[in-house]
Parts: structure tokens; sequence; C-alpha cells
């Protein structure tokens, strides 16, 4: 028998029992922003690679997506900040040491340049837009003519935006589950992957669908190797961290992590675009529902897990 | 300087006087506390063993929360003690998660407060609040650079400890055994 009584009526709120100072804005804000730099990734690449004609959705009409999403992130993550009117420290400081500077820095970058990428597609996509001001004109000549250099800034900052959603939990050694540098690589992934779900959803052309199709199961198989490869770390680690990957295997998580996370989210949505790919009609929308879904659960079952696990002493 | 404590679990009774005199000294918000005691009983009756610690921030060396926080807020000043300045946190949350003693909590005002051993006391020349009452004198407070200190000389004699050194944070509260 070995038990820990705290006698002093220790019970402060979110930290006793145990941990819960993130809530549901932490996930979503990491999803949103995987999705974000998932979209925008593929954006830019079909730029590059000069598939603009072939690949119109994931160039011209997905990158919709980016602005709104990063900006539903950041309010989220703003309503998660508990001193909230100081949130502009973020901005008067560069803390190389600190993830979650890197990341306001990142978003900083980000949002204004998935805005200006939209825009310089406003006149192309709606005829009628009438950007008013000569000045605008101007500005979206300008962003017409950078376009290449723009899609290798976003493929680069995608790259960095997905990682840092993952870094952003990875960098804490105090929570045994997330203290794995797969993390960064592993919400890296599973945003390209949500990020192509949404793009195959809003596309109308077969063969687009065919190519990001492929893609994602490119995808979805990585994320499955870095997840058992996660858990095979986990499990070779120090107690706290078997301890923690017993939550998903028989402990408290186990059957959301491995129901709507693995089976739902990554397995059957898989078989579903493998189908679709030998011929047989499936509508689009399920497989990309079903991994938007998975993405979202995943980021949710992460945080609230991660929060219970900790040093013991 | 380095200042650090070490706590006598051989004289604690875990009679909660250094959790009130803190928490009246600082303003500790009602519901919170800067320091807490913890009651181990390890074994089954017969052979019970119990240890009784106060525990507070361990003002570690490699401490993660001035690491990982974005503003700068959390600060180490001199003598090695972890600060958090009010007015540059965001309440992010960031340090509460990094701390593997979780010993930082969320001020209802807003931003992230913790224990600052007494800085405001031993800028005075006072020792901490929490020493000053306890009334088994089982906390050492003081400078481990200097020999003649209270901690200096009471970690000398003793056989000590200190909590999850695993973490790798370099923790400044010492336990003796």
């Amino acid at each position: 028998m070995k038990e820990e009584l705290f006698i002093s009526g220790r019970n402060i709120p979110n930290i006793d029992p145990y941990l819960n100072i993130w809530h549901w804005q932490i996930p979503i804000y990491l999803y949103l922003g995987g999705l974000a730099a998932g979209i925008m990734f593929f954006a830019g690449y079909f730029t590059i690679m000069r598939k603009e004609k072939d690949m119109e959705t994931a160039v011209k009409w997905a990158p919709f997506l980016v602005p709104a999403a990063l900006v539903l992130g950041l309010f989220a993550l703003f309503l998660d900040l508990k001193h909230q009117l100081y949130f502009w420290r973020l901005y008067t400081t560069i803390r190389l040491e600190s993830p979650m500077s890197w990341g306001a820095w990142t978003l900083m970058f980000v949002t204004p340049l998935s805005m200006v990428w939209v825009a310089s597609y406003m006149k192309e996509l709606f005829p009628k837009w009438d950007w008013k001001f000569d000045i605008l004109n101007k500005a979206e000549a300008l962003a017409i003519k950078y376009r290449k250099s723009m899609a290798w800034a976003m493929m680069l900052l995608a790259v960095v935006l997905g990682v840092y959603t993952g870094i952003l939990l990875s960098a804490f050694n105090a929570r045994p589950l997330w203290n794995t540098s797969v993390l960064g690589i592993l919400f890296l992934t599973s945003g390209l992957s949500t990020g192509l779900a949404a793009t195959m959803w809003m596309s109308k052309s077969k063969y687009e669908r065919k190519v990001l199709s492929r893609l994602d199961l490119i995808m979805i198989g990585i994320e499955l190797f870095l997840i058992i490869h996660m858990l095979m770390g986990f499990l070779a680690a120090s107690e706290v961290q078997i301890e923690a990957a017993h939550l998903f295997l028989g402990g408290e998580f186990t059957v959301v992590f491995w129901v709507f996370v693995i089976i739902l989210g990554l397995v059957f949505p898989a078989v579903l675009e493998i189908l679709e790919l030998k011929g047989h009609h499936v509508p689009v929308w399920i497989p990309a529902l079903l991994i938007l879904i998975g993405g979202l659960v995943f980021r949710f079952v992460m945080v609230e897990a991660g929060q219970i696990t900790r040093f013991l002493y | 300087m380095r200042y650090a404590m070490a706590i006598d679990t051989k004289k604690c009774v875990g009679c909660s006087d250094c959790v009130v005199a803190c928490q009246t000294e600082n303003n500790v918000p009602h519901g919170y506390c800067r320091d807490w005691i913890v009651e181990n009983v390890a074994g089954s009756y017969p052979n019970v063993e119990i240890e009784i610690r106060s525990e507070r921030c361990n003002h570690c060396d490699n401490s993660p929360c001035v690491r990982c926080c974005p503003t700068g807020a959390s600060h180490i000043i001199e003598g090695g003690i972890v600060k958090v300045t009010h007015n540059e946190c965001i309440g992010c949350g960031a340090c509460i998660q990094s701390c593997p003693y979780d010993a930082r909590y969320s001020h209802p005002d807003g931003y992230v407060d913790k224990c600052t051993f007494c800085d405001h006391r031993l800028a005075k020349g006072q020792s901490t609040a929490c020493v000053e009452v306890c009334p088994t004198n089982c906390l050492y407070f003081g400078d481990l650079e200097d020999p003649n200190s209270d901690v200096s000389k009471a970690l000398k004699n003793r056989e000590w400890k200190v909590l999850a050194p695993e973490a790798g944070t370099k923790p400044q509260l010492y336990f003796l055994t």
C-alpha cells in the first residue's frame, strides 16, 4: 500500500487533484492551426509545381479557409488567456526558448500572408470584384507578381506552424505524455492530412480529388506509423511515460483514442479512399469529414490526457 | 548567492503554520496557497512509514517555467529566486504546465502566482514567513554558497533528497531524511 495525502487542504482550482489548466480552447486552436498549415502547405506546393490550373481548389479556393481558421484559432487562444488585457506582451519580446513565443510570432506573419494570398485571387475568382482604391489595385498587382515567392514562404511557414502546434506540447517535460519529440512531426502530418481532407471536400474536379486523396493516403500512413512509434517510445522509456502510454492502452482514454482517432479518424477513411481510387463510388464528404473529426478528437485527447500525466514523487 | 531551503521531514509535524503564515504575509487569495503540506504514508499496518513535507516552489536552477514563458514575465532574480512580473504575465498557463511540482497557480486576478521565497522580507534582512513561524524549527533557509548559513549547516550533517530529480530541473528544496 502506498498512498499520498494532502493534509493542508490544498485544493487549488484546476491544479488539484490533477492539472486541468488548458480546456477546449487549446485543442481547438492547435487543430485550426494544423488545418490552416495543411491547406497553406499544399496551396504553396501546387503553385510551385505549376499546377494552378489542375489543382484549382487547392491553390485558389481552399486558402479562403486559412484566414478564417487562423482568426478563429487565435480567438480561441485569446479566450484561454487569463490575463487577457496583457496579451500584447507577446509582441514586446522574442523569446527563443519559448515555443509559445515562436508560435505567436509565426502567426503574426502567417495570418497576413494568408490574407494577401486570398486577396490576390479575388479578381480572378470573382470577376465583378472591385478593390475601390487605386492603392489596393497596385498592391494586388504586386502580390500577383510575387506569388511564387509567397508560395515558398507559405510552405515554409506552414511547416513551422504545423510543427509548432506539436512542440507547444512536447516542450513540457513535466507532462510525460507530451514530452516526446515525435509530437511535432506527428501534429504536422495530422495537420497536412486534415488540410487535404478539407480541400478534397471542396473540390469539384475528379482529377484533383484523386491527386489529393492519394496524398492523403500517404499522410495517413505516416501518421499511423508515427503514432505507433510514439507509443513504442513511451513503453521503452521511464515509468512516468509507461504510465502515460497506458492511458491509451487500457486506461481511461483507450476507447476514445482507438475508436475515434485510429479507426474512425484514420483507418476507415483510408479504406474508403482506397475503394474510391479503385473505382467504387464513395461520396467524398464521408472520408473527408471522418478525417476532420478524427484530427479534432486527437487534439482533444492529447491535451486532456497529457495534463493527467505527471512526475511521481 | 544561491538561496535554498531545507525541510526536516523528521521534525515536521504537518501543522500547516507555514501555509497560513504565507497566506497572511503574501495576501494569497482564499482557497489558494503558495506552500502546502504533503503527508506521505507508505507500507501497510503495522509496518507503516510516514513522511511529512512542507512543499513550495523549488526555485529550480534549470527552471522550465522561465524557459517556456512567452513574454519573459517569469524570470530569475538575484539568489536564484524565480519570480513572476504580474503586469507582463498574459495568463497563458504554459509555466503551470511546465512545472513538475505544480507549484504555480492561476491567481483570480488573471496572472500566475507562486512562492517568492519572500524576497520582500529578505530585502529587509528578515527570513521567509514560513521559516519564521515554524513551531518545530524544521525549515532552514539561507544562502547555499555561504557555509555558515542555516541551510548549509543543515545539509552538512544530514542525509537529504530532492523531489523528482529525474525531471532535470535542479530543484533547490532539500528534504532532510
